[in-house]
């Protein structure tokens, strides 16, 4: 069961970087919070409490709920085109993603058959080091601030699987600590969007050059004045 | 208990503040917030007893005395500074007319607000022993700051924030990574990873893990520590964000992010495989001292040139604590003194900028007639951030590179000074004409509110004391602390 669930949340991310709009995109990051969730409990099937629950129902909501309709609100809010805008074509990203899902299987492959340590299951942990890599590129190769929270969002469900295929589990009140910094995080990132948005007129991260250091930044007097306190 | 008071005060202050519209009200709370909390931080700190103090969660060690009252005591200059300059600015209203179509909502109390929690979590990464923990609290340093680098609104702290927010919190979902495999070294010898029950079972950790950590910990909280080439989102931030943060920013969070790579280095020292992070310190110290002094050479912004500056003193402090247990020492002294003459020259540009109101180095000029106080501070800052002779830098410089030629790594030795030189060449021209240039045109002419300037003299003042006399219970703390982290354990 842990090996389907592993199997549908590594072809979710392949998903993500052939896919071209942006509220798909929020879809597969939704499905990805749920499989999440499920594969925590299904972990720890033999040992359900309270405090399980809790953790598994609120990273639910949490992932799969709460932050993408904070996302889809930002969307349609703010005045961007539903289209991603990459720096590397679909196809291309396509194929790097299929040359990464090789790369964290054989890494994932190698680090389980040789741990002395404890047993790992080898399909969650290359899946979950196949999300850490497909977050880190959708963050590299997006323009939009709002790709990049996705990119984000995917980054953390790759760190959370990585802590499930390890099998440690922190402490409940760390485990909640954890899920308030990533709710907090995103929250902010959202608030941030609309003000890119807002003062920009646009929301690409890649048009972010006035803090550049090669090029001496154009004198501007408002902006200064404004940063006199 | 009372170490779950340093977190609580600060945070419930915070929240408070938040709520309070009356300005005189909010800055008193703040005010006396930061003064209990460093109240409270020294006399904790100076209790000798520490198994009254030792709990599974927040723990005092040498560690955590030398950086716990540092980052109280900078917080409460930054808070009478921040209250100063806030003075400053309303003097200058009529100045910043043009602004008035930037829409504010209670800034400055969730500016407080911020700042606060920004404190409690801090004093959380500093104080946390359970790795988890430390984690959480790292992550909610860099939420809470993220709302102060953007305090200004305008284009340029928006695109501050942005980076610094994006990029931190991949940097530290790395170091979560670095804990998991923690968790799988330690798996079947200790179910806590508390940094003492690990330093205890350290030899039975599965060493190649335990490489793993190392690395995914120094690239989590290196990036947040600003060591290049994870530096980039670094001098955005701090040159961006209001005068007092940018203080706080560069003397005292770059070291909680410290903290949490000394814990880590802690274990692998008691592993016995200190040899196989030290290779790696040397490098990425090393670099980023070359990439700064790249970037200070020919800066137009004065206050980049004081972020970059950061950037080259991390590395120092990472070559320092490469160099094993001498190095040790002097890169946490060196941590100190860099907190002491960061915080005092940030505030000082804080206050050029108030007089000037431009960050270009082109557009100031004859500081010494313009505003003589700020002209001493600012070249007195110049001379202690190159670690000139009479000031604490001096000596912590001095001992870092004493113990790279006793431990025949020439190369190293070489380099460092080099990039030192370099810096030196770099700032003394900038400092220089900023200070004493011909004057221009029309001079602008300012009244400073006595608190904007009376908290970087007081760090002026500390930063030269440790250069003649290191007190002695400092001095015997810092030994040990060197001692903790190259020995493992006491």
């Amino acid at each position: 069961m842990i090996n389907t669930i592993s199997i549908l949340l590594a072809l979710s991310s392949l998903f993500l970087f052939g896919s071209s709009r942006i509220r798909i995109s929020i879809r597969v990051v939704i499905a990805q919070g749920f499989l999440l969730g499920i594969a925590f409990l299904l972990h720890n099937e033999e040992h359900l409490n309270s405090s399980t629950w809790t953790i598994a129902i609120s990273s639910m909501l949490l992932k799969g709920i709460v932050l993408p309709w904070l996302l889809t609100f930002v969307l349609h809010r703010s005045r961007a085109k539903l289209e991603i805008e990459p720096y590397v074509g679909f196809g291309t990203s396509l194929f790097i993603g299929v040359l990464l899902l090789g790369f964290s299987t054989y890494v994932a492959w190698n680090l389980s058959l040789t741990s002395t340590v404890r047993a790992i299951p080898p399909a969650l942990f290359s899946t979950a080091l196949f999300l850490i890599f497909c977050g880190m590129f959708l963050i590299v190769t997006r323009k939009k601030a709002i790709t990049q929270t996705i990119g984000y969002l995917v980054l953390e469900n790759g760190v959370f699987a990585t802590g499930l295929g390890i099998g440690h589990e922190f402490p409940f009140i760390v485990e909640m600590g954890v899920m308030l910094d990533i709710f907090v995080g995103v929250f902010l990132m959202g608030i941030m969007i609309f003000r890119i948005d807002k003062a920009f007129d646009h929301t690409d991260t890649h048009r972010f050059n006035t803090l550049l250091d090669e090029i001496a930044p154009e004198h501007n007097d408002s902006e200064d004045m404004e940063s006199a306190q | 208990m009372m170490l779950w008071l340093l977190i609580c005060i600060p945070f419930a202050a915070g929240a408070l503040s938040y709520f309070i519209t009356a300005n005189r009200v909010r800055r008193t709370l703040w005010f006396l917030a930061a003064a209990t909390h460093l109240f409270l931080s020294f006399m904790l700190a100076f209790q000798s007893d520490v198994d009254t103090v030792k709990d599974s969660w927040l723990a005092m060690d040498a560690l955590s005395r030398i950086f716990l009252p540092l980052t109280s005591l900078l917080f409460t200059a930054a808070t009478l500074y921040a209250i100063g300059s806030f003075e400053n600015s309303h003097g200058g209203k009529s100045d910043t007319a043009a602004n008035e179509s930037v829409p504010r909502l209670q800034p400055e109390s969730v500016f407080t607000g911020c700042m606060l929690v920004f404190l409690a979590s801090m004093t959380t990464v500093i104080l946390s022993h359970r790795l988890g923990l430390q984690w959480v609290a790292i992550e909610a340093t860099t939420l809470a700051s993220t709302p102060l680098i953007y305090y200004h609104q305008g284009t340029r702290s928006l695109e501050a924030a942005w980076k610094y927010i994006l990029l931190c919190s991949v940097g530290i979902a790395v170091a979560l990574l670095g804990i998991f495999s923690l968790a799988l070294a330690a798996g079947g010898v200790t179910s806590e990873l508390t940094v003492e029950s690990l330093v205890t079972h350290a030899t039975r950790l599965d060493p190649r893990w335990l490489k793993l950590v190392f690395i995914f910990i120094l690239v989590g909280y290196g990036s947040k520590m600003g060591l290049a080439p994870l530096h980039t989102w670094l001098p955005d931030a701090h040159s961006e964000a209001p005068s007092a943060v940018s203080a706080l920013l560069s003397g005292a969070l770059l070291n909680c992010a410290f903290v949490g790579i000394l814990r880590v280095l802690q274990i692998l020292n008691a592993a016995g495989m200190g040899d196989f992070g030290q290779h790696i310190l040397i490098f990425f110290g090393l670099f980023s001292m070359g990439i700064a002094a790249i970037f200070i050479l020919r800066q137009p912004d004065y206050k980049r040139l004081l972020a970059y500056s950061s950037v080259e003193h991390m590395g120092i402090i990472i070559l320092g604590t490469g160099l094993a247990q001498g190095g040790m020492f002097g890169s946490l002294l060196h941590a100190v003194n860099h907190s002491f003459v960061k915080a005092m020259l940030f505030m000082t540009a804080g206050n050029i900028l108030a007089v000037y109101a431009t960050k270009r180095i082109d557009g100031v000029r004859a500081l010494k007639q313009t505003a003589p106080v700020v002209a001493v501070l600012w070249f007195g800052g110049f001379l202690a951030i190159t670690g000139s002779p009479p000031f604490g830098t001096f000596l912590s410089e001095f001992s870092i590179l004493q113990e790279a030629v006793r431990q025949e790594r020439f190369v190293t030795a070489g380099l460092y000074l080099f990039f030192l030189l370099l810096v030196f060449i770099g700032m003394a021209a900038t400092f220089s004409r900023m200070t004493f240039g011909a004057p221009q045109s029309e001079q602008p002419a300012k009244k400073l509110h006595p608190w904007s300037l009376v908290p970087p003299a007081f760090l002026g003042i500390a930063a030269l004391m440790m250069g003649v006399f290191i007190p002695e219970q400092l001095d015997a703390l810092l030994h040990s602390a060197a001692e903790l982290i190259t020995r493992g354990a006491l």
